[in-house]
């Protein structure tokens, strides 16, 4: 790919440049996608603990609906969220459409089921640790399910990021809700797509470029972040 | 807890979202080729410094701005499709349809001209030729204004494409920009507006063969979502934006809008 | 904290049968026990010590029979008996913490929690080990620290499932003199292992589990000079080869 240095340094100019519509976008995308991840990781870890210490009729159901959601492909969310939202939707009057809350609430809708079923899966572990000893003092359910969240809260932390990956990544979504307004709607994936669909290769590379330094800034922050925190509180 | 002064933190941060709390504006569906010609870019900043009333353009193709009116997702609807514009009136959901501006559309091709189209003045005549050569065609297939003209001149050429299309015609669905993009990687013929065109920059080997036939001309008209069906349209603030657009301001500066030099859209409101 | 009101020993097991995977661990085992001797629960690997342990301690249900304390009463139970397993399992937390995690379980006022913890740490000698992170204590450390969360209660009873099967010499006599040290105060003691020399130091009475039967219950001197059954006498003898 020949484009590949010329793009590398279009990501460097891009990034020395602060250009403003730039920051703008870029700052758009982390709100929009850390913010789902907020209220994914609130929503979900509960949800997927519970899942897992509990034991109800259909559990092993749930915990196969659960992984499988965990595919529910962007644009599909994006359709659903659209369809509710728009005025001749059952929640039109709240006016969310073409906004950036309606972009938050169906990434959250997308990443939820990633969190619940990887933290289903490490509480699930866990829970073979701890059960007899949890439950010889007496701690069971919900009290049971919070306190291994808790306790496995670094090894969530993977959870929580492939959550924001999932998030960061998708243009379907929010390309569908957000509508791609310039300067309202637009973040870093649908303006990839839109250089994409006008040709300007080289810009959306470079964009792309910018986008995936983003996120392993992110990665490496929340990383080093974990590992100070772990090592003060063990 | 910890949980709660997130959640705190982050309602409080939900009013940095710049459209957090922006009342004054009004969502206008338009086309993706519209958008990507740069106009909005240039027409809009004009009309938000006169009336403080932010245009928030929806950009997709004809036929979803235009179901987006249907729904009411959208308070202006300006698409350039006359005959589904003037349905969209006639069915209800629009009040009334403005002329506003028309561009044009230009047939490219690849250098080798394998259809032997170059230097023709006839769309009708071109178009018949690369159907007896069979040469590579794409398509927009995505019910766009663009979409549509092309499905116009093969009927008007005698052509049941749909019936006499072959491989050599590549109905891809996608917008103007990737339809162009599609094109070059196949060396293929393409119906294209020129705004998208002239911005246009992964060329390959094409080129404009035909233009300036009176056929390809590509009326844009402009029209208020019926507040009769869809009561949370914001009437006032949308007639401002139409009224604006075809006045001789509005009109002014679109008729200022140039790429490289050339005049892109050509305005013709109330003519 | 035994309120003389109402006290749950003593426990009467009557014909409990438990069965797993087609296979019956526990045949139709039947005793009563009483406040005062420690009792030891004796036996080969696989004789079904553990699972005793874990069908009084109410881990688990009995296929068939029934397990009686002399107090039904679910919250008071929980409060007045407490296990020792095998290997301690603590929470990513300090040392102090994982007690007064217990104590809040147990719903004792967050006033009274810490000084509570930091009593029950000091009767297992650990008070200055209170705000280490409880994971990165040694094993032997981990046991008394389990010990003094299952004391910090101050329960009736006592469970222990081989409590130092996992330990070195040295921790192992630490976890018994803190053991001994709880029966003196008190508390009834009954624990499981094969550990024949453990039996004998810390133990008053042994009921031997064989196959999954109670084979024979007696005072531990008499046990141990002159066992009545022949598997006793055969798993002593197997122990202890000199004898």
């Amino acid at each position: 790919m020949g484009s590949l240095p010329e793009a590398l340094y279009g990501a460097a100019s891009l990034i020395a440049s602060g250009d403003a519509t730039l920051v703008g976008i870029i700052l758009l995308s982390l709100g929009v996608s850390l913010s789902a991840v907020v209220f994914a990781t609130v929503l979900g870890l509960p949800l997927g603990a519970a899942i897992a210490v509990g034991r109800f009729a259909g559990r092993k159901a749930t915990v196969v609906l659960l992984n499988a959601l965990m595919g529910l492909p962007p644009v599909v969310v994006g359709l659903v969220v659209y369809l509710l939202l728009s005025r001749a939707g059952p929640l039109g009057s709240l006016g969310l459409l073409f906004t950036p809350p309606a972009m938050v609430i169906a990434q959250t809708i997308l990443i939820l089921p990633i969190i619940a079923a990887l933290c289903r899966q490490a509480v699930e572990d866990a829970w073979i640790e701890y059960e007899e000893q949890l439950r010889s003092l007496g701690v069971a359910g919900t009290r049971a399910a919070l306190t291994l969240v808790w306790e496995i809260r670094f090894s969530l932390l993977t959870a929580v990021l492939a959550g924001l990956g999932r998030a960061s990544a998708e243009v379907g979504a929010v390309m569908i809700v957000g509508g791609n307004i310039d300067g309202v709607t637009r973040v870093m994936t649908t303006t990839i797509a839109l250089e994409t669909s006008k040709g300007d290769l080289p810009l959306a590379l470079s964009l792309g470029i910018v986008l995936i330094t983003l996120v392993i800034a992110l990665n490496a922050a929340a990383y080093w972040v974990k590992e100070a925190a772990q090592r003060r509180y063990g | 807890m910890e949980v709660k002064r997130i959640l705190a933190g982050w309602l409080a941060a939900l009013a940095v979202f710049p459209a957090f709390g922006q009342s004054r504006f009004i969502t206008v569906a338009s086309t993706t080729s519209t958008e990507q010609s740069g106009l909005f870019k240039h027409l809009l900043p004009v009309f938000e410094k006169k009336t403080g009333i932010q245009v928030r353009v929806v950009a997709l193709g004809t036929g979803q701005s235009l179901d987006m009116g249907r729904r009411g997702d959208a308070d202006v609807v300006f698409v350039h499709a006359k005959p589904l514009e003037e349905r969209f009136v006639a069915d209800g959901y629009g009040v009334r349809r403005y002329e506003v501006m028309y561009n044009d559309f230009v047939l490219i091709g690849p250098k080798s001209d394998p259809a032997r189209v170059a230097g023709g003045k006839d769309v009708l005549e071109a178009f018949r030729k690369v159907k007896n050569a069979q040469a590579p065609f794409v398509s927009r297939g995505d019910k766009s204004g663009t979409h549509f003209a092309e499905l116009e001149i093969w009927k008007a050429a005698g052509i049941d494409i749909g019936k006499e299309k072959g491989p050599w015609y590549r109905d891809t669905g996608q917008g103007m920009g990737p339809a162009l993009n599609s094109a070059a990687g196949m060396n293929a013929y393409i119906l294209a507006d020129r705004g998208t065109w002239l911005s246009f920059r992964n060329r390959a080997d094409l080129g404009i063969v035909l233009a300036g036939d009176p056929r390809l001309f590509n009326q844009y008209g402009i029209i208020l979502v019926s507040p009769e069906k869809h009561p949370g349209v914001k009437r006032e603030m949308g007639q401002a934006f139409i009224d604006w657009v075809i006045s001789s301001e509005g009109q002014r500066t679109i008729a200022a809008y140039k790429i490289g030099g050339e005049q892109l859209f050509f305005p013709n409101a109330g003519k | 904290m035994s309120s003389a009101a109402q006290r749950i020993l003593p426990l009467s097991l009557a014909e409990v049968c438990f069965g797993a995977g087609g296979r019956a661990i526990l045949d139709r085992v039947s005793f009563e026990l009483e406040a005062g001797p420690a009792t030891i629960i004796l036996g080969a690997n696989g004789a079904g010590k553990s699972v005793l342990m874990r069908l009084m301690h109410g881990l688990i249900r009995p296929s068939s029979g029934a397990i009686r304390w002399s107090d039904a009463d679910p919250e008071r139970l929980r409060r007045k008996q407490a296990m020792v397993f095998q290997r301690p399992v603590m929470l990513r937390r300090s040392a102090l913490a994982n007690i007064t995690y217990a104590l809040g379980q147990a719903r004792v006022p967050r006033s009274e929690r810490e000084a509570l913890a930091f009593e029950a740490l000091e009767s297992v000698g650990l008070p200055h080990l209170a705000h280490r992170p409880a994971r990165v204590l040694s094993g032997g450390e981990q046991q008394r620290l389990a010990l003094a969360r299952a004391w910090a209660l101050h329960p009736e009873v006592l469970l222990l499932d081989e409590p130092t099967a996992s330990l070195d010499p040295a921790a192992t006599r630490e976890i018994e003199t803190v053991i001994k040290a709880f029966d003196a105060a008190g508390t009834k003691i009954v624990m499981a292992t094969h550990n024949l020399g453990q039996a004998r130091r810390l133990g008053d009475e042994v009921i031997f589990l064989h196959a999954g039967r109670v084979i024979e219950r007696a005072p531990i001197d008499r046990f141990f000079a002159q066992p009545a059954a022949a598997e006793a006498a055969a798993f002593i003898k197997g122990e202890l080869p000199w004898k």
